[in-house]
C-alpha cells in the first residue's frame, strides 16, 4: 500500500514537485472554471488557451526558453484578444461570443505561424504540451503566485460574480460592478491558463479548470461546496493521475487530465444531478 | 577566409562560368558535408538549419521549390527524414540521395518505451560516429560527379582531403577515450541520439529514452533513469541542442549528476557556436563528454 502510494513521492523530488503544481492548480485554475461554468463560458476557456499561444511562441523566440518572457507574453496576448473582443461586442453588432470566437482563432493562427515560421526547435512544442514533471523552482513559484493572486482576487470579487452569475442584468442596473467583476474575472481566466500551460501545456491546461467543475457542480447545489468539491476533485484527479503516470507508464499531462475526465463521466452516472440522480437519489429528494 | 575563398575561385576559374551545382540537403550536418566535399562548385542549402529539429520538421512550399529546383537531394535516410523523400516525390524531383547508405545501421535500442518516435526500427543518426562520415563523404562525393561528370577530379581531390581530417578526427576521438578507464566511459542524454558515438569509442549512454522528442514524458521512464543513475552512480548528464534542458536538469538533479554541458546531436550550431561544422560538432561533443567524465 505504502509502496503504490507513498514511495513514488517520497523517493522522487519530480514527483513531489509535480504534486505541488496539481495542488496549486487545483487551488487557483478549478475556482476560475467553476465560476466560468456558472457563467456558461465553459468553451471560453478553451479558446483562451488558444488565444495565449502567439504571445508564449514570441516570448520563446525573443528570448528563448525563459518563463518570465513566456509568461508575460502569454498574458499579454490573453489580455489584448479578452479586451479586443469586450471592445467590439460593445461597440457593434457582435455578441461577446462570437467576436471572442474571431479574435482567438486569428491569435491561435498567428501562433501557428509564428511556431512554423521559426518552427525550427522542437522545444517549444515540447513547452506547449507541458512538463509537470520537470517543474523547476522559477515555475513552481510563478504557478503558486498566480493561484495567490487568484484566491485573493476571488475573495474581493466574489460578491458582483456570484451576482453576476445569477442575475447579470441587477449587477449592471446597480451601478459601475458589472465591467471590473467580468474583466476582472477574464484576467483571471487568462491568468490561470498561463499558469495551467507551464504546467500542463496550452493544450490541457483547460481539462484541470473545467473537468473537476462539472462533475463538482452534478453533486452539489450551493457555491461555496461546489467549490471545495471541485478544488478536491481537482487535486484528486492530479494525484491518481502522477501515480497512474508512475505505474502504469503513461505521459503525466493527458494522464491528469483523463483522471478528471473519469471522475466527470462517474459523477454524471451517479451523481444526484447526474443521468441517473433523480431515480438513484428519489428517497432523499423526498424527505427533504 | 574570404581572402581564401577568393584566391580558391581564381585558382579553379573554370568552375567560374558554370553556374553552381543546386543541392539541397535535409539538415545542418548534411549541408556541411556536402559544401566540404562540393567546395565552390555546389551551392548548398538545408532545409532544416543550425539548431533545428529534422525529426519534427513542417515543410514549407519554397522547401518544395527548392527540392524541385535542386540538381541534387541529399537525405540522411535511416527513417530519419522521410519527409525529404515525401517532399521530393511530391515536388516531381529525381531520385534522393541517401548519404547513409552502405553505412552499417544500429538497431533502435529498446531498453524503454519509446511512445510515438516514428524512427522506425534502426537508429537514424549514423554521423554520430566519424567512421560512417567517411562513407557519407563518399556517397555525397558520388552524387555530385553523377550530376556534375565536369567536375569529377575536383570533388574526388575534396573528398580525399576532406577524408583524411575525418580520418584523423575518428583517430583521436578513439584514442582519448580509449586512455579512460572503461566503467568511468558513461553518461546520461536526453535521447537515443549517441548509440553510434557510443558504439564506436567506447561509450555508455543512458538516455532518457521514452522521455524522447515528441513525446510525453511519463513519470515511470524519469522514475526508471533517476534509479539508474543513482545506482550506476553516473557522474554527469547532458543536454542537447534541440530538446528541453528542464527534464534532463532535474533528472540529474535528482540522480545526485551534476549537467556537463551541451551536446549537440541532430542539429549544428549557428556560425559562432561550438558546432558550427561537423568536424567541429565531434570535438565539441568528445571534449564535453571527456571533461565531463574526468574526475
Amino acid at each position: 500500500m505504502i509502496e503504490l502510494f507513498v514511495s513514488p513521492f517520497t523517493d522522487f523530488e519530480f514527483m513531489r514537485r509535480a504534486l505541488a503544481g496539481c495542488l496549486a492548480l487545483a487551488l487557483g485554475a478549478t475556482p476560475v472554471g467553476v465560476f466560468l461554468l456558472l457563467r456558461r463560458m465553459s468553451l471560453m476557456g478553451d479558446a483562451m488557451s488558444h488565444a495565449i499561444l502567439p504571445g508564449a511562441a514570441l516570448g520563446y523566440l525573443a528570448f528563448g526558453l525563459s518563463l518570465g518572457a513566456m509568461t508575460v507574453g502569454g498574458i499579454v496576448a490573453g489580455l489584448v484578444v479578452v479586451l479586443a473582443a469586450g471592445l467590439v461586442a460593445r461597440s457593434s453588432i457582435l455578441k461577446e461570443d462570437a467576436s471572442l470566437a474571431a479574435f482567438y482563432l486569428m491569435s491561435l493562427a498567428a501562433g501557428v505561424l509564428i511556431v512554423s515560421l521559426r518552427g525550427k526547435n522542437l522545444d517549444l512544442l515540447h513547452v506547449l504540451f507541458g512538463s509537470v514533471l520537470s517543474l523547476d523552482d522559477g515555475s513552481l513559484l510563478l504557478i503558486a503566485a498566480i493561484t495567490s493572486a487568484t484566491l485573493l482576487a476571488l475573495a474581493l470579487l466574489y460578491r458582483p460574480l456570484v451576482l453576476e452569475c445569477f442575475d447579470p442584468s441587477f449587477l449592471r442596473s446597480i451601478g459601475r460592478w458589472s465591467p471590473v467583476a467580468h474583466y476582472g474575472f477574464l484576467t483571471l481566466v487568462v491568468l490561470n491558463l498561463v499558469s495551467g500551460f507551464h504546467a500542463l501545456g496550452t493544450l490541457m491546461a483547460v481539462g484541470i479548470m473545467i473537468l473537476p467543475a462539472a462533475a463538482a457542480r452534478l453533486w452539489v447545489k450551493n457555491l461555496p461546496a461546489m467549490l471545495v468539491c471541485a478544488v478536491g476533485l481537482a487535486f484528486a484527479s492530479g494525484l491518481v493521475g502522477l501515480l497512474g503516470s508512475f505505474h502504469l507508464d503513461v505521459p503525466a499531462g493527458p494522464a491528469i487530465v483523463l483522471t478528471a475526465g473519469l471522475a466527470h463521466i462517474l459523477s454524471i452516472l451517479f451523481a444526484p444531478g447526474g443521468a441517473f440522480g433523480a431515480r438513484l437519489y428519489r428517497r432523499t429528494h423526498l424527505e427533504a | 577566409m574570404k581572402h581564401l575563398f577568393a584566391c580558391l575561385l581564381l585558382a579553379c576559374s573554370t568552375s567560374l562560368f558554370a553556374a553552381p551545382l543546386k543541392v539541397v540537403a535535409s539538415f545542418s550536418i548534411l549541408a556541411d558535408i556536402s559544401e566540404r566535399v562540393g567546395g565552390e562548385r555546389v551551392a548548398v542549402h538545408a532545409l532544416v538549419g543550425p539548431d533545428g529539429d529534422a525529426h519534427a520538421w513542417q515543410s514549407r512550399p519554397s522547401d518544395a521549390r527548392l527540392v524541385m529546383d535542386a540538381d541534387v537531394v541529399i537525405a540522411n535516410g535511416l527513417g530519419f527524414d522521410t519527409w525529404l523523400e515525401r517532399l521530393a516525390a511530391s515536388a516531381g524531383s529525381r531520385r534522393v540521395v541517401l548519404a547513409s547508405e552502405g553505412v552499417k545501421p544500429l538497431d533502435q535500442h529498446d531498453d524503454h518505451d519509446h511512445h510515438g518516435d516514428d524512427h522506425g526500427p534502426l537508429d537514424p543518426h549514423a554521423w554520430q560516429n566519424v567512421a560512417n562520415v567517411r562513407i557519407y563523404a563518399r556517397n555525397i562525393a558520388t552524387a555530385l560527379i553523377a550530376a556534375d561528370a565536369a567536375g569529377e577530379s575536383y570533388y574526388r581531390e575534396r573528398l580525399a582531403g576532406y577524408d583524411a581530417e575525418l580520418a584523423a578526427l575518428d583517430a583521436d576521438i578513439r584514442q582519448r577515450f580509449a586512455a579512460l578507464p572503461e566503467e568511468a566511459r558513461k553518461v546520461v542524454t536526453s535521447h537515443d541520439a549517441f548509440a553510434y558515438f557510443g558504439a564506436a569509442y567506447g561509450v555508455r549512454f543512458l538516455s532518457a529514452a521514452g522521455v524522447g522528442n515528441r513525446s510525453e514524458v511519463s513519470a515511470a521512464a524519469m522514475a526508471r533513469l533517476i534509479r539508474q543513475l543513482r545506482k550506476e552512480q553516473v557522474p554527469v548528464v547532458f543536454i542537447e541542442n534541440v530538446n528541453d534542458p528542464r527534464l534532463i536538469e532535474r533528472i540529474g538533479a535528482e540522480g545526485g549528476a551534476r549537467v556537463g554541458g551541451t551536446l549537440y546531436s541532430d542539429a549544428l550550431s549557428g556560425p559562432d557556436g561550438p558546432a558550427a561544422s561537423y568536424v567541429a560538432m565531434m570535438r565539441h561533443n568528445a571534449d564535453t563528454i571527456l571533461a565531463g567524465i574526468q574526475p
